[in-house]
């Protein structure tokens, strides 16, 4: 059965079309990346997903609904004395969502929660302060709150943002590993490739109202995406590492690469 | 008179568990106002159940249920001009100086006793009366009832927006649900406090008690007896020296947030 599956997806505001006919099927334990500019409706097609944002015309199926959505967001700055524990955010994601006091079945919960934590390896620090803990840590912690209501499908919206390499690295291998090992389809909202390339099934690419789905070999070359963009665009593969240049198209950043390379 | 003859007296009585009553209503809603920033939201609320009153007062209704309406008006007008966070403050301020200057008028209108006029703003615990606590009672059980329905919910939506949002819950309509629990309760406790010391109840115990744990449970709890202690112990201090009930409980609501904000600052630095 597939994870998520759209059907003729139209989104629309007014005239302006974000896209249209677009079919995909996302199949589980499959990664694929969605890339495309500012306004090219990456974050549009997260709220479809997460029942936030109606269709305009189409069909949209997510596997499990709403509620066994693991979903990740970018990391922000929290509030450093906000009264919170890494321990309760991940608890959020269990059961945060339901109503009631939730006071039953509490040493069932704490074990899931624990076991979350545990399988993200914030366990350290999962008792401290959240607003006191590193971006890489607060975005480990993300990725448990995600994994703890066990689900099928993770909707991750630019999950790497502002961390740095190794905690890209890390952060993007804990998702890696839940595909892996429970078959959960991940669909990844980034204006960044290169960090998750080696993890990467398929790209759904974006751009004005057009979009490519295909390996990242199939899209990431300069004939696709010079299609795409409507305008020449050149891909350089440097090392195991994809490099887009072209008018409009610098949505790719480039002061990673040159932060690996001095290193 | 001691202290205990004192504690024989009816109003007297009526005054400690009309103060024990709010005490735990405020120290529950506490760490929510706290952690959506809404103390100058409380304040504006108060200002509007003392604007409430004061036309309860002028039409001869109950002055009780003359705050409760205008708090409630407040926190439903406060929740709907405010959708943008950005827009809450300066909401807040509009709001808060027209219905001062209303109630002042409304004030200045009245004819009666004066001592109901003071007791509006600064409040007048020990002249709660027993239908007065029967009011206060039967609020504070709804207030807390509606918040344990909603209590997963608008916690996740208080100190994760984005996820929550994601995950379906009605971010939007539990802060509005919420506001007008929080208004309930602020025009319960302007009766007890006054209007213009609500926050002693509703903000200082919850601030006090998340300067010195970071678990959201234990948080409450200390809450709320952070704000028993400042309502009953305000009370019980003011009786014997025939001092102003609100200058007591607003003075024990701030020793205690000096406190842990000192026991605070020493862990941090120990961490």
């Amino acid at each position: 059965m597939t994870a998520i599956s759209l059907r003729g997806a139209r989104l629309s505001y007014g005239d302006r079309v974000l896209w249209d006919g677009l079919d995909l099927d996302v199949e589980p334990g499959e990664f694929l990346a969605v890339l495309g500019p500012n306004g090219s409706g990456k974050t549009s097609l997260m709220r479809v997903l997460l029942g936030l944002q109606p269709l305009s015309s189409g069909s949209v199926t997510v596997a499990g609904g709403n509620n066994a959505v693991g979903y990740i967001p970018q990391q922000r700055a929290l509030d450093q004395s906000m009264t919170l524990r890494g321990r309760d955010l991940v608890g959020l994601g269990l059961d945060g969502f339901r109503w009631g006091l939730g006071l039953r079945n509490s040493r069932a919960r704490r074990i899931r929660v624990d076991a979350a934590i545990e399988s993200v390896g914030a366990t350290r620090y999962a008792d401290q302060p959240i607003g006191l803990l590193s971006g890489g840590e607060q975005q480990r912690l993300r990725v448990a709150q995600a994994l703890v209501g066990d689900p099928r499908v993770m909707l991750c919206d630019e999950p790497l943002l502002s961390l740095d390499l190794a905690n890209q690295r890390i952060v993007s291998e804990l998702i890696d590993k839940r595909r892996r090992e429970a078959d959960t389809a991940v669909l990844f909202v980034t204006h960044e490739l290169n960090p998750v390339l080696p993890l990467v099934d398929r790209v759904l690419y974006l751009v004005g109202g057009r979009f490519r789905v295909g390996t990242p070999d199939e899209v990431m070359n300069s004939r696709t995406l010079s299609e795409l963009y409507r305008t020449p665009v050149e891909v350089v593969r440097v090392r195991d590492q994809i490099l887009v240049v072209g008018a409009g198209a610098c949505e790719e950043q480039t002061h990673h690469l040159t932060a690996e390379a001095a290193s | 008179m001691t202290i205990f003859d004192l504690l024989e007296l009816d109003f007297v009585q009526t005054a400690l568990i009309a103060a024990a009553v709010l005490g735990l209503v405020a120290g529950v809603l506490g760490p929510f106002i706290v952690t959506r920033k809404m103390a100058f939201a409380v304040h504006g609320t108060s200002e509007l159940a003392f604007t409430g009153g004061a036309a309860a007062l002028l039409l001869g209704v109950g002055v009780g249920y003359g705050a409760l309406a205008g708090s409630i008006l407040a926190a439903v007008l406060l929740g709907v001009l405010s959708r943008r966070e950005s827009d809450r403050d300066s909401v807040i301020g509009a709001i808060l100086a027209f219905g001062l200057g209303m109630g002042i008028l409304m004030l200045a209108l009245y004819k009666g006793r004066a001592a109901n006029k003071f007791s509006l703003l600064t409040g007048q615990i020990v002249g709660v009366d027993s239908t007065d606590l029967r009011l206060l009672v039967v609020s504070s059980v709804a207030v807390l009832a509606v918040l344990a329905f909603i209590y997963r919910p608008l916690f996740f939506a208080s100190v994760d927006p984005d996820v929550a949002i994601a995950r379906g819950v009605p971010v939007r309509t539990l802060s509005i649900v919420f506001a007008v629990l929080v208004g309930v309760a602020t025009a319960l406790s302007v009766q007890v406090v006054g209007a213009l010391l609500v926050l002693a109840l509703m903000i200082t115990p919850a601030a006090a008690a998340m300067r010195v744990t970071a678990s959201p449970l234990r948080a409450t709890v200390l809450s709320v007896v952070f704000a028993e202690v400042a309502a009953v112990g305000g009370i019980l201090l003011s009786l014997q020296p025939g001092l102003p009930v609100s200058a007591l409980v607003t003075a024990v609501s701030f020793v205690i947030y000096l406190v842990c904000r000192g026991v605070g600052a020493v862990r941090r630095r120990a961490a």
